[in-house]
């Protein structure tokens, strides 16, 4: 029996399906991406706990930030605990505003689903958090969260 | 007519065009997901209806963290890690002592009339108690209420908390509603401030 010989080409190869696992690869990170929507200006270690839940909606989630500025900030800002919101450094009355933007944005529906989500550094006093708390209480905002880590083992 | 002849498309640097594009997105992913405690803040009330609700003292444990970051469980100085124990038994009332929380019936969902314990976990803190102490007595608190939740959803459906379904998650949430009453913080270190 004769086999036929098939001739093999010089390293050549098709390189057209590259790109559709390229693509396939592309879709699955946008698709999982958030984009990083704020520039964190505190510094912001989470403290740990176990019994923690995942939030649920992140477009009805909104993050009060607290915690000393950033090292390349502390010349400006100082070392205290400072609160931020958005973008800039905000004060215990300016929550009120904050909140009321975020509702306007949110369906009528999902108004009541605004999550609060208190990003805060471990090493923070109860003050500071009690006043975040005792104002959104007056903004009748009562859904929160208080982000944690779970622990590392 | 002459064959006109389609050139092919060279699709040798579409690969080039998706990995920029990749990498663009690979850079900008942030992949974390937030976990936190959640909680419902209690409405804030009118100065008129500011009445107090009387509780029981038996239906009240008292926990106490301080400025220095001390634990007081009715009374007496505790480390955060008994919290859970003291916790579960304080809600429990297994054996059902005169000092601890009476049982009330209420219907549960799904469930009928029930014994549910009218047991209340009062929080006291200091303005200068830290946050992470907080938490960490928030979530000892947490974990014995998923106890008594995994506890009784084994007895009674046979699988954890977690796995139920929507409404006997609601029924077992009915059995034992999370009752932490966050009384407004002291200000023992400075000057004290009237509300």
């Amino acid at each position: 029996m004769k086999l036929k010989k098939k001739k093999r080409g010089g390293g050549s190869y098709s390189s057209s399906s590259m790109s559709d696992i390229v693509f396939m690869l592309l879709f699955f990170f946008m698709v999982t991406t958030t984009m990083r929507d704020e520039e964190i200006m505190v510094e912001i270690k989470l403290p740990e706990a176990t019994e923690i839940a995942k939030l649920e909606r992140k477009d009805l989630t909104c993050y009060i930030n607290v915690g000393t500025p950033i090292i390349p900030l502390q010349s400006k800002y100082g070392t205290d605990t400072r609160m931020q919101l958005n973008d800039s450094f905000k004060t215990i009355n300016d929550i009120r505003d904050f909140v009321a933007a975020k509702r306007e944005q949110l369906s009528e529906a999902d108004r009541v689903k605004l999550t609060i989500a208190f990003k805060m550094d471990l090493q923070t006093k109860m003050g500071i958090v009690t006043d975040v708390k005792q104002e959104l209480r007056r903004c009748q905002a009562l859904k929160i969260s208080y982000l944690a880590d779970p622990p590392k083992k | 007519m002459a064959k006109r002849s389609t050139p092919e498309l060279n699709a040798g640097s579409m690969a080039d065009i998706a990995f920029l594009l990749l990498s663009f997105f690979l850079l900008t992913t942030t992949m974390e997901q937030n976990q936190g405690l959640p909680r419902r803040l209690p409405p804030m009330l009118e100065q008129e209806e500011k009445e107090r609700v009387e509780i029981h003292r038996r239906n009240i444990l008292q926990v106490h963290v301080n400025s220095a970051d001390r634990l007081m469980v009715d009374g007496k100085p505790m480390e955060v890690q008994l919290l859970k124990e003291m916790v579960v038994t304080f809600i429990e009332n297994p054996n059902n002592e005169e000092t601890k929380p009476e049982k009330e019936d209420k219907e549960v969902k799904g469930l009928g009339i029930q014994k549910v314990s009218k047991g209340v976990v009062s929080l006291q803190t200091d303005r200068g108690t830290s946050y992470s102490m907080y938490m960490a007595v928030q979530n000892e608190i947490m974990k014995a209420y998923t106890e008594l939740r995994n506890t009784f959803s084994s007895a009674k459906f046979g699988s954890e908390y977690n796995k139920l379904t929507e409404d006997q998650q609601e029924s077992v949430r009915g059995m034992y509603p999370l009752n932490i009453s966050e009384a407004e913080p002291r200000d023992t270190g400075k000057s004290k401030k009237k509300k």
